[in-house]
């Protein structure tokens, strides 16, 4: 199978989808001619026009407000919020508006539009550009939230996304735009609330988000050396949450590590670690351990960047200790 | 009152009709208020009247409104019926909303009314995006964005003139101006002029008497006929009063505005007393058809109120409905 980028795929995604559906249009900053700072969108301008790949002034809440009107009124827009960080600039657009459009007209308005942006540090582009805040939209009822970890679920994810009805946010891990996986010629998609298994393992599972399944991929393979059998899971959507492939997966292994790059409290990693520990108790042999980023701003020096993200060295020790029946009271 | 543009007797006729609906309606809000039969507070849009009235009538079922918190009055004039109204006003099933919007968001969406918004500001982003839905597929379809002058405090509302007016788009910015930004003078809250900040952006703008139904039509229809041709956006600032406080619990309101106003207003400016005037000196309806349609109306809000009073609430199992589109019961 030919291999693609991360940014190729999620480019092919909404090139076919506009090609099928002549309502869906692209709106942000730079995305026209510029294709975005990370060249995502190259192309697109060329061949479906300003009118449907639309550059904005830098205004976050006025172009994210126009694209929810539009929304509720026949169109499919794909918001691009240039990072993932200027979120907290359209939250009211986000949040009090597209999520609860649907519910507060008792069903009768439908807000169907994508917001793609991004997540992941280690860019050293210090505190403002490098945050992961998947976990912010994920709190607020109304929203998806999908987490492709490879060219293939980013591609799959997007094309489902944009066919969705409802609000749908999706972050790309920057760092990933230029990483190559087999991405087949012929259509598909990808359901949301369908963990994928990418491992299969006995004696722990690792749970990981976007950029941090090839975390737990890499962890995996170092534990396999040592005879510690890990399996892996990619939620891919974390809103909705495929938890019976978790649970089952835990009431198997006994252990899970649940891995992702958002700050660890009150995070993604609590919340998945705090279903298994109600629904699948009596089947642990550890508590579930959380592991996300450090609980600080993203520093600038590559000395503190590095170490405020999961490794997969950090990921294998602590899955030792784990499995070794050490309490590990924290991560 | 302005120079009636050309309509027949029967459109001056759902005028008055609708601007007596408007204030009828609200009567009946404040009274559930105040004997407690109502769930919440809301914010009355009484002596606003000719503002929406002269602005929807300009308007085909299919052009789109974005409403306020104060958006009774937007929600009647764009073609809104009693029973659904008083029903969402009661968290009731057979609301508007089935219940979950309330006051602050009630609509009647099937007339192209895209929701009364709870935030201040909150949908000039919405309407200026129908309008952008209106361009991209090539519809002649118009868009009234409602707001208050407190509203134009708000930053969004630039962000989203400078996309309108860079694309075209067919919005038009309606500036309800009634003096007061919930508890404190506009006077104190407005830097330089309204008006002044729109035409920065190269649109068109134009104040005009709010309580002057056929004076607002006027201007709206002109508008909006151009607004369909591409001439848009264009900003209204409409100048009008509100008879209540800023919701109906600011009963005592003496320290920010004078009681002298508020009577010289509804005693001089009353945009429906106006109108009634100039429909009687017109011919165009004698005093006792007028009481007749006061009455009639009277009546029609009277069962409307018992009907909801009486109606079911919804069944609790439709909490986790309509959170997602295709998911019957979110937490399922």
């Amino acid at each position: 199978m030919r291999e693609i980028t991360l940014s190729q795929a999620v480019n092919e995604a909404l090139a076919e989808e506009m090609r099928r559906d002549e309502t869906v249009f692209i709106i942000g900053e730079d995305v026209a001619e510029a294709g975005t700072p990370f060249k995502v969108l190259s192309g697109l301008v060329e061949e479906f026009g300003t009118s449907r790949v639309v550059d904005t002034p830098i205004a976050e809440p006025g172009f994210m407000g126009i694209a929810v009107g539009a929304a509720m009124t026949g169109t499919r827009p794909v918001v691009d919020l240039m990072f993932g960080d200027f979120i907290y600039l359209i939250m009211d657009q986000l949040c009090n508006q597209a999520a609860k459009t649907h519910y507060m007209s008792g069903g009768k308005l439908n807000v169907p539009l994508v917001l793609r942006t991004n997540l992941g540090a280690t860019r050293r582009s210090a505190a403002q550009h490098s945050q992961s805040l998947h976990a912010l939209v994920a709190h607020i009822p109304g929203l998806k939230v999908a987490l492709p970890s490879s060219a293939y679920e980013a591609k799959g994810l997007m094309k489902t996304a944009i066919r969705d009805d409802n609000p749908v946010v999706i972050f790309e891990d920057k760092l990933m735009y230029q990483d190559k996986a087999p991405v087949p010629e012929e259509e598909y998609l990808i359901p949301f609330g369908e963990a994928k298994v990418l491992r299969e393992g006995s004696d722990i599972t690792l749970i990981g988000t976007s950029s941090m399944v090839q975390v737990c991929q890499k962890a995996a393979e170092a534990l396999e050396a040592e005879g510690i059998f890990a399996e892996v899971i990619d939620p891919r959507t974390i809103v909705p949450l495929d938890e019976a492939t978790l649970l089952a997966s835990a009431k198997k292994t006994s252990r899970v590590i649940v891995v992702d790059e958002g700050h660890q409290s009150f995070g993604v990693t609590g919340e998945i670690a705090s279903r298994i520990n109600e629904k699948a108790f009596y089947h642990l042999d550890a508590p579930v351990l959380r592991m996300g980023a450090m609980d600080v701003p993203v520093p600038f020096s590559p000395a503190l960047e590095d170490i405020t993200v999961p490794t997969p060295e950090g990921v294998v020790e602590n899955a030792r200790r784990l499995v070794r029946g050490e309490m590990i009271h924290a991560a | 009152m302005a120079d009636a543009p050309k309509h027949n007797a029967e459109d001056y006729l759902r005028m008055y009709r609708q601007m007596v609906r408007i204030r009828t309606f609200e009567d009946n809000a404040n009274q559930l208020y105040l004997s407690a039969k109502m769930p919440g507070l809301t914010h009355m849009y009484s002596g606003e009247e000719a503002v929406a009235v002269g602005i929807c009538e300009a308007l085909r079922t299919t052009d789109k409104i974005t409403s306020t918190h104060r958006g009774h009055g937007h929600c009647v004039a764009k073609g809104a019926e009693f029973k659904e109204m008083f029903c969402e006003l009661l968290g009731k099933e057979e609301g508007y909303c089935r219940g979950k919007g309330g006051s602050m968001h009630i609509a009647d969406q099937s007339n192209g009314n895209l929701g009364a918004n709870a935030i201040v500001g909150g949908s000039m982003g919405i309407a200026t995006g129908a309008a952008f839905t209106a361009k991209l597929l090539g519809k002649d379809d118009v868009t009234v964005c409602f707001f208050g002058d407190g509203a134009t405090a708000q930053g969004l509302w630039y962000e989203v003139m400078n996309m309108a007016a860079l694309w075209k788009l067919p919005v038009i910015y309606a500036c309800e101006n009634n003096g007061y930004s919930e508890y404190t003078k506009t006077d104190e809250i407005a830097a330089g002029s309204i008006m002044a900040r729109a035409e920065a952006f190269g649109i068109e703008s134009h104040q005009v008497d709010g309580q002057d139904v056929l004076a607002v039509n006027a201007l709206t229809e002109k508008l909006v006929e151009r607004a369909r041709k591409g001439e848009g956006p264009f900003f209204m600032e409409l100048m009008t009063y509100r008879y209540h406080g800023h919701h109906v619990g600011d009963i005592n309101r003496e320290y920010y505005r004078s009681k002298d106003e508020e009577k010289d207003w509804k005693e001089n400016r009353d945009p429906i007393i106006r109108f009634r005037s100039w429909l009687v000196a017109e011919g165009i309806a004698s005093e006792e058809e007028v009481e007749a349609m006061n009455a009639e109306i009277k009546d029609d809000a009277k069962a409307a109120v018992d009907y909801a009073l009486s109606a079911k609430y919804p069944d609790q199992s439709e909490v986790d409905m309509h959170v997602f589109t295709d998911v019957t019961h979110a937490l399922a």
